[in-house]
């Protein structure tokens, strides 16, 4: 087994090792991040003012967005920059020279970007909105601990399937890069990615009727199921029908990835020379 | 007054040092060091109208960086510079209207776009008047042979081609002076040949003044009238390249190959470097003996099935001369 | 050849580049206008559900959505050539080629890039423009138009001097700079509702400091006839600001040309 994921491994470590160079981008997306979560922290709070009962109570939409700045990396922003400049070149091809299987390769570089590129954001947000900002006159909109130990350790297996989502989308943005063998394609679906993640407004805040279908479509478990699970807004069977909402888009995310390869790698063309 | 006048030019980089590894990059994250490095050093230099001067020397030596403030784009650390009478990195937009830059690992053109459309857009930055520009585009696209691939996205052309197009490119608002820098890196051996011809004619008939670097010493040999050889920053020789070989190599060689097997050779005035079976390479001073006399001593001694003189190869000529001057970084 | 004739046709080159990978071009294009309208779509779901926010409507912050996202588009379309210059040109050293041309190099990088989501931005705005006035039914006269497209120009002015700036902070860095997103992008998101739903600190800052709101904030509350506070006079002159941040930012460009100048690459 160790053998066998050794080159996959490698993978994830030289990729999080390239990552820490960019140093002023790292330091600079903290305070990004924080910067919009304070901006979109103020706008909900300025909707919440004066008004009845709602599907999530501030504290805890709150709270979600925070989660949404901190995991923001975690989504599958654009396709693997390696693979657009080797679709640039037309030399995508070689990708099969590789003595491994390319879809897991893909599959474990995003992953790879994708954690790499959270945990070396989500810890400074948490210490900014979580720590410091309880110390200032801006205390309400702090970042809450989870509700209980359920809820937290319900989160860090659907974060975890989150990034084994979200690294299944990169995949496909990847075989759709190559499929149509066009460099400039990013996630040309990031707007249905943001809305229907949670990240323009927590889905819970969403009409009534819309609510199961919002569950049950994959973007929600990029960032919503893992947020509410957190919060405390889905539990019990909800959270569970999360949480299975999210195995069922990996899988079968997985399984059209490969399917879908295997078929675009079969039919390129290596450009001679 | 002399076309470009350098005085003393030096230029100091501050290089930023990075740890290896994983632990590095994370050091990395909270600081930084530097350290300085000098990369010219009291580098003076004149050239007068229509010369041609060949600049060369090892990587990292400094001819980027002076080819660089002269046109300015690199502002020195300390010393007078002045092309044409204009300060290249003080008056800019003036300067480099004047002047004309190719630089051979990278394009002056649009990559998408048809080289004659990059040429047109080049015409109105540089706007250069619609019938001048056309009479002169006419005639460089006649003497680099472009005119086939002229409608042709520059990215769908060969380095060979490609490298022409340039040269066109900075010549279209006819400057007085060329900067090269290492035009012919990487291209074939026909289109160096081409891109040499058309240089020279280009110094000789137009009287346009050239500056050129590179590696290759094919080039210097074929082009430059006038060498500088740099290291570290410093000029370490300016002079014709005649000169330049018969000081550090005065030595010539006679490659003979004998009849049969012969033991120790032995010529008066001649000393063996290297033999290979029944090939001996001898090699002579030509200020003390004459090639013919050493031949006829040779002959006279032996069955000689050939004889030939040679010169140093010329890479060999500036590895020496590099040695000599501690030029190369140990 | 005049500067603006110049920008045009480098525009024109960076629009074929684009077209040159007609899949690519429509497929993001397609998608910019979904995102943009998508984003506005947001706004709805939340007065759908909380009705108003500190006393303003849908239709009113539609309004200051409108222009917000008007003014960014305009600057965005212009500035993108800022964005990516760091990792592009100063990295590369492919400034040196900007250099070596004779125009003025900031004039070079405005026409490097077109932005196409900047017309998605621009469909959103006019999205939000007609939604607004639809909704509102305004019986505005002239001047309260021309305030309005002042108010925009002011805007786009201060987005486009901000974006500038960026790109001369990536003679340092030599990176694009997520950081400065928090002005332009996090200016544009701030201006899409009426400054004083937020908190003092916050709304003073982009008063003051980073006066988005005086062109994007302060006019089109006057439009509106809403009480800002600050007097009439006050909130048509606002907008100038933008345009006295583009002198700053144009000084700044130099000095950092002055920089790249001296270091090289």
């Amino acid at each position: 087994m160790s053998t066998l994921a050794l080159p996959y491994l490698s993978v994830l470590r030289v990729r999080f090792q390239l990552m820490l160079q960019y140093r002023t981008a790292a330091w600079a997306g903290v305070a990004t991040q924080f910067w919009f979560g304070a901006i979109r922290v103020m706008t909900l709070v300025a909707f919440y003012v004066g008004t009845g009962q709602q599907p999530m109570n501030l504290p805890q939409v709150v709270t979600y967005i925070w989660l949404g700045q901190a995991f923001l990396a975690m989504l599958p922003w654009a396709p693997d920059a390696e693979i657009a400049v080797a679709v640039e070149s037309g030399n995508v091809g070689y990708e099969r020279l590789r003595p491994v299987d390319t879809y897991f390769l893909w599959y474990a570089r995003a992953l790879a970007w994708r954690v790499a590129n959270t945990a070396l954001r989500a810890g400074p947000v948490f210490i900014l909105a979580a720590l410091i900002l309880p110390l200032t006159a801006m205390a309400d909109w702090r970042w809450r601990l989870p509700t209980g130990g359920a809820a937290a350790a319900l989160f860090v297996a659907s974060i975890t399937l989150t990034a084994l989502l979200s690294s299944a989308f990169t995949a496909l943005l990847n075989i759709v890069l190559v499929h149509v063998k066009t460099p400039r394609v990013g996630n040309f679906a990031m707007g249905f990615t943001n809305l229907f993640s949670g990240l323009v407004i927590p889905l819970a805040l969403f009409p009534h009727w819309a609510q199961p279908f919002l569950l049950w479509q994959p973007f929600a478990g990029l960032a919503d199921i893992p947020f509410r699970i957190y919060t405390g807004a889905l539990a019990g069977a909800t959270a569970a029908q999360g949480l299975a909402s999210q195995v069922l888009w990996i899988l079968l995310l997985v399984l059209l990835g490969r399917w879908w390869l295997a078929r675009v790698l079969a039919h390129i063309d290596m450009q001679g020379g | 007054m002399a076309q470009i006048t350098v005085e003393n030019l030096g230029k100091i980089y501050r290089v930023t040092a990075r740890d290896p590894g994983l632990a590095g990059a994370f050091r990395g994250l909270f600081q930084r060091r530097h350290r300085e490095v000098v990369a010219l050093n009291q580098v003076s230099f004149s050239l007068e109208k229509g010369e041609f001067l060949g600049f060369i020397g090892p990587n990292g030596a400094g001819k980027s960086t002076t080819i660089k403030i002269l046109s300015g784009i690199l502002r020195p650390s300390s010393g007078r510079c002045t092309v044409s009478g204009l300060v290249p990195w003080e008056q800019r937009i003036a300067h480099v209207a004047r002047i004309g830059v190719v630089f051979g690992q990278r394009t002056q053109l649009w990559w998408d776009l048809p080289v004659v459309e990059s040429f047109e857009l080049l015409r109105d930055i540089y706007r250069v008047d619609p019938v001048r520009f056309a009479t002169t585009m006419e005639r460089l696209v006649d003497m680099l042979k472009i005119a086939p691939i002229l409608d042709t996205p520059l990215r769908q052309l060969s380095l060979g081609q490609r490298m022409r197009c340039e040269i066109a490119a900075a010549l279209l608002h006819e400057p007085r002076v060329l900067f090269l820098d290492e035009p012919t890196i990487g291209l074939d051996a026909i289109s160096k040949l081409a891109l040499r011809e058309f240089v020279k004619e280009l110094n000789r008939n137009e009287g346009v003044t050239v500056l050129l670097t590179t590696h290759d010493m094919h080039d210097i040999e074929a082009l430059a009238r006038r060498v500088i050889i740099i290291g570290q920053g410093k000029v370490l020789r300016d002079s014709s390249f005649e000169a330049m070989r018969n000081e550090v190599l005065g030595e010539r060689r006679l490659i003979v190959d004998f009849a049969d097997d012969v033991g120790e050779v032995a010529v008066e005035g001649a000393e063996v470097r290297a033999r290979d079976g029944r090939t001996v390479e001898l090699t002579f001073d030509r200020a003390k003996t004459a090639a013919h006399t050493l031949i006829a001593r040779v002959a006279a001694a032996h069955e000689v099935v050939d004889m030939r003189v040679e010169d140093p190869k010329i890479e060999e000529v500036i590895a020496r001369f590099y040695a000599m001057h501690g030029a190369v970084e140990a | 050849m005049n500067g603006l004739a110049l920008y045009w046709r480098y525009i024109g080159i960076s629009v074929r580049s684009e077209m040159l990978y007609p899949a690519s071009f429509l497929l993001r294009l397609g998608s910019q206008f979904v995102v943009t309208i998508i984003e506005f779509a947001g706004v709805y779901v939340l007065f759908e559900r909380f009705k108003h926010v500190r006393g303003w409507g849908f239709a009113e912050v539609a309004l200051f959505y409108a222009t917000a996202s008007i003014a960014f588009a305009i600057a965005d379309g212009l500035s993108r050539g800022f964005d990516s210059m760091g990792p592009m040109l100063v990295k590369t050293g492919n400034f040196d080629r900007v250099l070596l041309r004779p125009r003025s190099s900031a004039l070079q990088i405005t026409g490097r890039e077109f932005a196409l989501s900047s017309v998605g931005r621009l469909a959103r705005g006019a999205v939000a423009l007609i939604v607004a006035i639809g909704l509102l039914k305004p019986d505005w006269s002239a001047a309260k138009m021309l305030l309005l497209s002042w108010s925009v120009a002011g805007g786009a002015s201060l987005f486009f001097s901000l974006k500038m700036m960026e790109g001369v902070m990536s003679f340092w860095t030599t990176e694009g700079l997520e950081v400065a997103n928090t002005l332009t992008y996090g200016g544009e998101a701030a201006a899409q509702y009426p400054l004083d739903i937020y908190a003092k600190w916050f709304r003073n800052f982009l008063l003051y400091f980073v006066p988005i709101g005086c062109s994007l904030y302060l006019p089109v509350a006057l439009v509106l006839g809403h009480d800002t506070g600050a007097p009439a006079w006050l909130a048509v002159l606002a907008p100038a600001t933008g345009f006295a941040f583009l002198g700053v930012a144009l000084l700044f460009w130099r000095f950092g040309v002055g920089h790249y100048t001296s270091t090289g690459s």
